[in-house]
């Protein structure tokens, strides 16, 4: 099969037979990130921008090295979205690094739909790093990619994502990907972080932890944004973290294999209660990161036409 | 000058009109409609030429009026100017137009509006009738001096773009204005409600991730408005209806005999929050695009007479202005040379006959402004709007009048437009 995309803006627009495939071109790329001599020749001479107007380490850390670890040259610009109100605008910021010729521009932006503005202006690919509370698609792929390591399939299995919703652009993509791959998903929070009509996306939802981490074969834990306080949308930490962290009692509703994850940063005590997140008999985050790299060494292969 | 205008079809709602009859023009007055009156010229005409316009096939109307423009003169002349937008609005068929205060500086006084009407004396296309504010630089804490602002030509007040939000001040300035004959028209809009918002909250802007903005921010504000037209006995002008809500609760005011009025936009029954899924700003509007049972609402509104106006809110921006991320545009829609044309589908799908439509684009808004137009009766003004109900064509954007490209209906296809717009006896726009 090729891959037909010029971008990658979400998991929206992916068929499960592209899924399939970025999942499985990444699994041939994982070895290369245990090799001693940690790169291949494949991407030599492409060029790639991470252009991140929010800030993030573990994403584009992760851009980074798989790039590298394709041969090809990275280039990371740390931008300030202060300077849509003094300065260039992302129009004129796009066209001048397509005068450059680069043949990926990987985004995170905090405004839903930056990215997709981007790519209806170049003409080179783009990567949705995360955009607003919209999308984030690699962070779902990797998340899909992590969950069928552990559990040889995504059919079938029971998923819940528990927090923010309403902010989250992980949780989006990862509905879209796990229902489209036939996961049974279900979300809890407090009816404040559950956004309008989210059970037409073909989700259940529930307003307590319990009720959806039961029977559950994976766990994922949002991390809970401190300043969203003061939006009224919770009324403290304290009381968050009393009815909606994960820990050891809870745990027990899941099923005995169940697996944790969590897109970090964590708020340790907040959402996840440190034992869990260290506990190698449910937790994957730190194996979630480590897929990372290989499924975005998947993608910047295929939209430079490694597929052909 | 004479103009005998023969041939066409006459709607005139006012007078019941809907008939093939010719109309006589002199002095910048209507003098005369009936059958045959091209051989009344012959035998009085005898010093005067009269120029006749054969106009077979069109639909003649009264000259359309559009009481919920903005023309961003002074202080925002990048997006439009008084003279733009009065272009724009004759190429779109209006021959009245009413422009909201919220320029820089605001129209919260007699030197603002003055300016505006001499701009609009010097463009000399359309009719401009400002709109004065009904706080001072629309803040929402101190009246404007309504008085003064009515002698010195304004034809109501409102704080469109900046909603009142203290209840005991729109009370007050409810009160004062009905004392004065001042139509006040409410942007209902509770900004607690609607803060951060960017799209109608529903189920499209929770897959876009783009925050909300809840039909109740609307509805909130129309149902306190009514209250309080019902308590002091008084009356409300709701601008821009676009929730089922706000339909229910007019319908409901109305019905109990309030004083109660209200008018939607084209793109409120033509568009719906679906159409966002681009992050194509020039969908961005306030208030945002709604869902598809709140389009029929709308249509079902303009059916039943709960909404009495249809006006498009002319929100003209700069390409500054529009192109950037969807969370940082501006909101809007450059609509008034589009306005008539979706209006017309109202016809095409049963919603309205010719003559209501045409109503709620002329009569309606003249009686609401309590202006002596929107009619087609002899001695009136000589403001005529000529419609070619059969032609089609394409919206450009980049063909309008209107400084502001903004229109998400750019490429559409349409069918009927106006085609000749009088204003006061002159042709001020021929696009046959």
């Amino acid at each position: 099969m090729k891959f037909e995309k010029k971008d990658i803006l979400g998991i929206k627009d992916l068929s499960v037979d592209e899924i399939n495939l970025i999942l499985e071109t990444a699994e041939s790329f994982l070895e290369i990130s245990t090799r001693k001599i940690k790169k291949v020749p494949t991407l030599r001479g492409k060029t790639i921008i991470n252009l991140f107007y929010e800030a993030s380490t573990r994403t584009r850390t992760s851009f980074e090295i798989a790039g590298k670890r394709l041969s090809a040259d990275t280039i990371n610009i740390s931008a300030s979205t202060s300077s849509v109100v003094k300065g260039e605008t992302l129009i004129d910021t796009a066209r001048n690094l397509e005068a450059m010729n680069p043949d990926v521009i990987v985004l995170r932006h905090s405004a839903a739909g930056a990215p997709h503005l981007l790519a209806s202006l170049v003409k080179q690919s783009i990567i949705n790093a995360g955009d607003g509370a919209h999308e984030h698609p690699t962070q779902a792929l990797l998340d899909m990619m992590t969950i069928k390591e552990h559990k040889g399939k995504i059919a079938g299995l029971k998923v819940a994502i528990i927090g923010d919703i309403e902010h989250s652009r992980v949780a989006r993509s990862n509905i879209y990907g796990l229902t489209k791959m036939g996961a049974n998903v279900v979300l809890a929070g407090p009816a404040t972080m559950l956004p309008y009509d989210i059970e037409q996306m073909g989700v259940k939802v529930f307003t307590r932890l319990d009720d959806a981490i039961t029977n559950a074969d994976v766990v994922m834990m949002l991390r809970i944004q401190l300043e969203r306080q003061k939006q009224s949308i919770f009324p403290s930490l304290r009381e968050y973290s009393q009815h909606y962290c994960l820990n050891r009692n809870n745990i027990k509703l899941a099923k005995k294999d169940v697996i944790v994850m969590h897109p970090g940063p964590i708020n340790r005590g907040v959402e996840i209660s440190p034992d869990i997140a260290d506990d190698p008999s449910y937790s994957v985050i730190l194996d979630q990161v480590n897929k990372g790299v290989a499924v975005r060494m998947a993608l910047l292969y295929l939209l430079t036409g490694g597929s052909e | 000058m004479k103009l005998l205008l023969t041939g066409a079809r006459i709607i005139d709602p006012a007078q019941n009109i809907d008939s093939r009859m010719d109309i006589f023009l002199e002095d910048g007055k209507i003098a005369k409609t009936g059958t045959n009156l091209s051989k009344l010229t012959k035998s009085k005409d005898s010093e005067e030429i009269t120029k006749i316009i054969d106009l077979a096939g069109m639909i003649i109307v009264p000259g359309l009026i559009d009481m919920h423009t903005h023309l961003r003169e002074p202080g925002f002349e990048y997006k439009e100017t008084i003279a733009s937008g009065a272009a724009a609005a004759v190429a779109g068929g209006f021959t009245s137009i009413a422009c909201m205060p919220n320029t820089n500086p605001v129209n919260d006084n007699r030197s603002i509006t003055e300016f505006i009407r001499r701009k609009a004396t010097e463009a000399a296309l359309a009719n401009v009738y400002p709109i004065g504010a009904i706080s001072k630089k629309s803040e929402g804490s101190q009246l404007t001096e309504f008085w003064d602002l009515k002698e010195a030509g304004i034809a109501a007040l409102s704080d469109d773009g900046k909603p009142v939000m203290d209840a005991a001040l729109m009370r007050r300035a409810m009160e004062y204005a009905y004392s004065l004959q001042l139509p006040v028209i409410s942007h209902c809009e509770d900004t607690n409600l609607s803060a951060n918002g960017l799209m109608n909250e529903g189920y499209y802007s929770t897959i876009l991730g783009l925050n909300g903005i809840p039909g109740i921010a609307e509805e909130a504000m129309v149902a306190r408005d009514i209250l309080i037209a019902d308590f002091t006995k008084t009356a409300v002008h709701i601008a821009h209806v676009s929730t089922a809500g706000s339909v229910h609760l007019i319908r409901d005011a109305k019905k109990r005999g309030l004083k109660v009025t209200a008018e939607t936009a084209p793109h409120y029954f033509t568009l719906t929050d679906e159409d966002l899924q681009s992050y194509d700003t020039n969908f961005k509007v306030n208030p945002p695009l709604r869902s598809k049972q709140d389009v029929a609402a709308i249509k079902e509104g303009l059916a039943d007479g709960t909404i009495d106006v249809i006006a498009c809110d002319h929100a003209p921006h700069g390409r500054t202005d529009k192109e950037v991320e969807f969370e940082y545009a501006a909101n809007g829609i450059s609509g008034l040379e589009t306005s008539l044309s979706l209006s017309l589908n109202l016809i095409g799908g049963k919603t309205l006959s010719w003559p209501e439509l045409i109503a709620k684009m002329s009569l309606n808004p003249a009686r609401v402004l309590k202006l002596p137009k929107g009619t087609l009766e002899k001695g009136t003004d000589a403001n005529i709007t000529i419609i070619d109900p059969l032609l089609k064509w394409t919206v450009d954007v980049q063909a309008f009048r209107s400084r502001g490209k903004n229109s998400p209906f750019h490429g559409r296809q349409m069918q009927g437009k106006a085609v000749m717009t009088i204003v006061g006896g002159e042709i001020k726009y021929d696009g046959r």
